[in-house]
């Protein structure tokens, strides 16, 4: 924090607490947000998966049609699939260095991702306002 | 006549320790998880789509190779899960020790092999 003159940053992006990768610490502190929620929400699905009375149709519609598991199964899928489009992106930027390439995975991932907690969310609410 | 100089450690020259285990195996079973909400998705879409798309899901996810992926979903979850409170942990600045992180490893894999026993072998889904 020095005014030595090698300091490479403007004063701008200092003070956006921006680094070398110019989106600061902004990708860091999602991960560990969307992990700490992850924890409850994993262990609330797996738990729900165990005691579930039965597997067919009829009785896991009925089961995400109570508003408290379509709500935490939304929680759910935008938290968990937040984090994996966020660790995704971090394999795709330490391990594909070709610069088009890398580009393509990375759109790629994040269109994944949006498409996959849409889609998700859509079945939820259907199942649940159907119910 | 130069002095000898420490050599870097080269790529195949290592010893397997559980924290660089514990560490590649967070980030596979990262990518394991990722992959694995298409089963997620997959399971949503067919009960928003009726009892004929969710019996093409069910018909799967009980045949073997189903079985085998939900098991690995649930050892790589639980494994995920362990690592990444340890990561927390270790985030505030704590258990950097050689053997405070090695032990921490070590219980991370004992947790994962336990929950996934509890799961699939105590409370049986299927039973």
């Amino acid at each position: 924090m020095s005014n030595s003159p090698q300091r490479i940053l403007s004063p701008l992006a200092r003070a956006r607490g921006a680094g070398s990768a110019h989106h600061g610490a902004g990708h860091w502190l999602h991960q560990r947000i969307t992990a700490l929620a992850n924890i409850p929400l994993m262990l609330w699905l797996v738990w729900s998966v165990v005691h579930m009375q039965d597997w067919n149709y009829a009785a896991v519609s009925l089961w995400l049609a109570q508003p408290i598991n379509a709500i935490l199964m939304i929680l759910a899928v935008l938290s968990t699939f937040y984090h994996a489009a966020l660790g995704a992106q971090v394999v795709v930027e330490d391990y594909i260095h070709h610069p088009g390439f890398k580009m393509v995975k990375l759109i790629g991932l994040r269109l994944f991702f949006i498409a996959a907690a849409v889609a998700s969310v859509f079945s939820i609410l259907k199942v649940a306002f159907a119910g | 006549m130069t002095p000898e100089k420490p050599l870097s450690p080269h790529i195949q020259i290592y010893r397997w320790e559980i924290t660089m285990l514990a560490s590649i195996l967070h980030r596979a079973a990262g990518i394991a998880l990722a992959a694995g909400t298409v089963l997620l998705v997959w399971l949503l879409l067919a009960l928003a789509s009726g009892p004929v798309a969710y019996e093409c899901f069910h018909k799967f996810i009980t045949s073997p190779v189903g079985t085998v992926l939900l098991l690995g979903w649930t050892g790589a979850l639980f494994f995920h899960m362990g690592n990444g409170f340890r990561h927390l942990v270790m985030d505030t600045g704590r258990g950097y020790s050689v053997v405070a992180a090695k032990r921490s490893a070590f219980a991370v894999f004992v947790f994962a092999v336990l929950m996934t026993l509890l799961v699939w072998f105590v409370a049986c889904p299927w039973q």
